[in-house]
């Protein structure tokens, strides 16, 4: 383990020839989360056979979602796009009845210049349901970002004024936590909360993790007055110029942008509640912006820190390194740091260091802390320079995508899949667990087989 | 524009992959936007592939898009060539480039000139074709290339083999049991005193290319790979071949017939007569299997068959001929060859679909209530939906159809792991209707004939408690018909009197 340096953090850009999900991807878990809305991705046979492939069994649970296959005569203007995106929509409404239907524009739709902005508006009026456009595609996007230009398009779609008469109760979560409650309950519960501006969170998390994070807040007297996305899209957050908003997951910042600029909200800048110390750091920063001192943190991070530690002595004093391609890294980095890792290199697609600020100062904080080197980050890497420098460094664990998990496996370098970090549950003091009951697992899988002598199972070092 | 949600054939970049990367020393370079290259991800996982996929991206952005890919280009090609030194190097286009219309072409003299490696454009259309077009024309692309530089240079040998010999040509990464296949058609040909002499595309080096026309003939197992290459080399040397796909008793044995009537003819003097009699009655064990008694409660029992061409046709043969089965319909999702399907399988079966439409086959599936569909892992699913049990016969495939222990479906190995395919299948069925009817699990729910439309009808109490009453296993076709002849006469409402009208009408 190298001194504590005095420099700041590494940036480095390489040809961005790496391997990372298609940001379409980002219908899987979205059709999930809002529940009445159905996604339509505007695109080719391409598109739809990645889609088929990475989303594996969820395919056949009848999901929210379809391709709007595009075919010759839609390429060279044959067919008029508003006729058959009404035909398609129409079919839609028959067969599903959707709350909204979601456009999801991709690398065909850019290239043919398909004015789907354009289009969306006139056939809503004419079929009676939100569209909302969202361009994912893999010309300006990788994985993650996908979910970011979608929140971003339903940003504009939130309300400005919630109706006075069910203004009290107008938030899903509210009225989750709320249910069966007498009226006079649910006032002495206000009283629970501090006096604050509303605040509304955004990012699209697992249920259950919406409510952890919620009542993690409400410990602190702070209201959660609504999230973007909501477990429905009729039950969107009001938005009202000078509400604050608050980022839960780092590849948010076309969101955070718009709801800045478009929607005149104030943004909490804080590092995002993954790992213990970031959800701390995140409840921290929340707190101090609305002028409240938090209670019990310090113990609750402590208490957390103990309950690892049996993880921990996995992995303190190993290296990691991220490949790059879910926009995660940085804080999942900062984590593994505060945990006794080291990180000779940060991948990462892209890299906003205005919305991911206070993420990369605690990054640097935790490294002086650590008493470790701080890391390179390298932003749109090149997958085939990252195996020269893993070869070099034979880091303890690499986490990659699955084009290269197996290859690295079979010449004996650990590896974790990353998309599991991005469907898991990783945020929150209650999950911080799972975070390294991921990371862990191949380090504890490879210590069960390590006497068997079966670590590099290429032949010859084969050209990489 | 379509509505889709499922695909059975991927698209044509998909084919061009799956043949360079099946060759050794063959790269790949995608010109397609950032995401598009997760075959690397299907290969990696699905064939759990030991080495690193030799596929990558040029990748196309917006700088791109504005500016053309210029430079771009020819320097992954030749980074690619110098870092990798591969014989080959195929530029893929994929939809994205399609729509682009660069001149790859141009890319393609312009960065051979600098490689060393040879540097070819895949000749796929992803508008026109699909996967396993794609990958029957790279196929042929790949082998007339190097037979023509082979021909420049003077290098193709001359003649034949001294004994008689063959090239096996099809076998390619992520297909259906491809791998298992080959082992078993190697072994057949050692059977029958026949020498490999070239395998491909699977493992071989294009450099060998060249020794193709020293064969005495070609097998090319898969209707859907590997014929236009068998169709060039005839064209071109006079090669004959045998499209006999040998999967089944029958159609293994007129293979191997075939077999000795092609080398007989160029001077062999073989007889496999006695080879195959051996085989069908004493060590197949799929010859003595359709004899015995557990192969006699099938007869008769309705089955549907889905899948791609040759597995298709093949196993409607194998359950109608070989089984006595009841094959309702059989089906294809190979729409472009859709004349040869129907002509192999008109007779064993009462009906032929051919689709590509994942919800008609569900809903084609659903109509007729088969007691076990041979199909896709898309059938697979229907299947459990409607409580049929499913053999997979045909790719689009998941992890579990890529298994470690020997299971070709070629060959007379083929031939017992199929029916042990088969006979799962239907004695699963038989089980779980007979715990049905001894009052086994009962909390089934029942579907309507479309699988994805929801029922519109309401059951009042009474005729609710009567359907109960039902044994589990007939039900769904109470309920079905119970409200097909509701709907017919426009009721919303099914009373006791509504059932029993609809069971006197209709049988239900």
């Amino acid at each position: 383990m190298s001194v504590a340096q005095a420099e700041a953090l590494n940036f480095e850009c390489e040809t961005g020839n790496y391997h990372t999900f298609c940001p379409i991807s980002c219908v899987a878990w979205l059709y999930q989360k809002i529940e009445d809305s159905f996604f339509l991705v505007i695109g080719t046979k391409t598109c739809g056979y990645f889609l088929q492939n990475a989303m594996g069994v969820m395919i056949f649970a009848e999901p929210r979602y379809a391709m709007a296959e595009l075919e010759e005569g839609d390429i060279s203007a044959q067919l008029n796009d508003y006729d058959e995106l009404k035909r398609l929509c129409l079919q839609i409404k028959r067969d599903r009845n959707p709350s909204v239907i979601v456009w999801i524009g991709t690398c065909t739709t850019e290239i043919i210049k398909m004015d789907l902005e354009g289009l969306a508006p006139k056939l809503e009026a004419e079929i009676g349901i939100p569209i909302v456009v969202a361009r994912a595609n893999g010309l300006d996007y990788a994985f993650t970002q996908g979910e970011d230009t979608v929140l971003a398009a339903m940003a504009v779609r939130c309300p400005d004024k919630a109706p006075e008469a069910e203004k009290s109760d107008r938030n899903a979560i509210q009225k989750l936590l709320n249910f069966g409650k007498k009226k006079e309950e649910v006032a002495q519960e206000e009283a629970e909360y501090v006096n604050h501006p509303p605040l509304v969170l955004f990012g699209s998390l697992p249920d259950p993790v919406v409510t952890q994070l919620t009542l993690e807040l409400k410990k602190q007297g702070i209201k959660v007055s609504g999230w973007l996305p909501a477990k429905r899209y009729a039950e969107l957050p009001v938005l009202e110029e000078g509400y604050y908003v608050a980022g839960v997951n780092p590849f948010l910042s076309r969101t955070a942008t718009t709801l800045m600029r478009r929607r005149k909200c104030k943004l909490i800048g804080a590092p995002f509640p993954i790992g213990p110390d970031g959800s701390r750091a995140w409840i921290e920063k929340i707190c101090s912006v609305f002028g409240v001192t938090p209670k019990g943190l310090e113990e609750r991070e402590a208490q957390i820190w103990a309950s690892l530690e049996d993880y921990l002595q996995l992995i303190r004093g190993k290296s990691v390194f991220f490949m790059g391609d879910n926009l995660l890294e940085i804080s999942l980095a900062r984590f593994l740091i505060r945990c006794g890792m080291t990180v000779p290199e940060i991948g990462i697609p892209y890299m906003d260091k205005r919305y991911q600020a206070a993420e990369l100062a605690l990054l640097e904080k935790t490294c002086q802390e650590m008493g470790v080197a701080l890391p390179k980050i390298v932003e749109k890497p090149d997958n085939y320079n990252q195996i020269q420098r893993i070869k070099e460094l034979h880091p303890d664990l690499v986490i990659t995508g699955m084009a290269h998990a197996n290859p690295l496996e079979a010449r004996g370098i650990n590896t974790k899949w990353s998309v599991e970090f991005t469907f898991a549950q990783i945020h929150g003091f209650t999950n911080a667990r799972d975070i390294l009951e991921l990371v862990t697992r191949p380090l504890r899988r490879n210590n069960n087989l390590k006497d068997l002598g079966w670590e590099k199972l290429v032949k010859e070092e084969a050209k990489v | 524009m379509k509505l889709a949600y499922w695909m059975y054939a991927g698209p044509a970049h998909i084919g061009t992959l799956r043949i360079a990367s099946s060759f050794k020393n063959v790269h790949a370079i995608m010109h397609a936007p950032l995401g598009d290259d997760y075959f690397n991800v299907m290969r990696s996982m699905l064939e759990r592939e030991r080495n690193f996929t030799p596929v990558t991206a040029s990748i196309v952005d917006r700088n791109v898009l504005a500016r053309g890919s210029q430079e771009k280009v020819v320097d992954n090609i030749t980074r690619k060539d110098a870092e990798e030194h591969p014989d080959l190097i195929v530029l893929t286009p994929t939809c994205t480039s399609s729509i682009l219309q660069e001149d790859l072409n141009n890319f393609v003299e312009r960065a051979s000139i600098e490689a060393k490696a040879d540097v070819m454009l895949a000749d796929v259309n992803h508008y026109r074709v699909n996967e396993l077009q794609a990958a029957d024309r790279t196929l042929d692309q790949i082998v007339q290339y190097y037979i023509n530089k082979a021909r420049r240079k003077d290098e193709l040998p001359a003649g034949k083999t001294e004994k008689p010999s063959v090239n096996i040509i099809g076998i390619s990464t992520l297909g259906f049991y491809n791998q298992h296949d080959c082992t078993e058609l190697k072994r057949l040909m050692a059977d029958l005193g026949i020498e490999v002499n070239a395998i491909i595309p699977e493992g071989a080096s294009v450099r060998e290319l060249k020794n193709l026309p020293r064969a005495w003939f070609n097998l090319v197992p898969y209707r859907e790979l590997g014929l236009m290459t068998a169709r060039y080399l005839e064209q071109e040397f006079g090669m004959p071949y045998v499209d006999i796909t040998p999967m089944g008793v029958v159609e293994t044995a007129r293979c191997i017939r075939k077999i000795q009537q092609v080398i007989n003819a160029q001077g062999a003097d073989v007889d496999y007569e006695e080879f195959i009699e051996n085989q069908t009655l004493y060590v197949s064990q799929a010859a003595w299997f359709s004899r015995s008694i557990d192969c006699q409660n099938l007869t008769g029992k309705k089955a549907v068959v889905f899948g791609d061409n040759t597995h298709a046709a093949a196993m409607t043969k194998i359950l109608a001929r070989e089984m006595g089965i009841h094959v309702v319909w059989a089906g294809t999702y190979c729409k472009y060859d859709a004349d040869w399907f129907r002509e192999q399988v008109s007779e064993y079966c009462d009906e032929v679909i051919i689709s590509d439409d994942n919800g008609a086959i569900g809903d084609a599936i659903a109509r007729v209530e088969p007691a076990a569909i041979f199909g896709t892992q898309m059938e697979r699913h229907v299947g459990k939906r409607l409580n049929i049990p499913c053999g997979v016969i045909a790719a689009p495939i998941h992890i579990q159809n890529f298994p470690i222990g020997y299971k070709p479906f070629l060959g007379y190995e083929g031939t017992n792991q199929v029916a042990d395919l088969v006979y799962n299948s239907f004695t699963l069925g038989m089980e779980d209707h007979l715990l049905e009817i001894f009052g086994g699990h009962d909390t089934k729910e029942v579907i309507t004939k479309g699988i994805s439309a929801d029922s519109d009808l309401t059951w009042n109490k009474e005729a609710q408690a009567e359907l109960n009453k039902v044994p589990g296993f007939v039900r769904g076709k109470v309920k079905r018909n119970t409200e097909k002849f509701a709907r017919d006469r426009g009721l919303s409402e099914i009373t006791l009197e509504v059932m029993y009208a609809a069971k006197e009408a209709v049988g239900a």
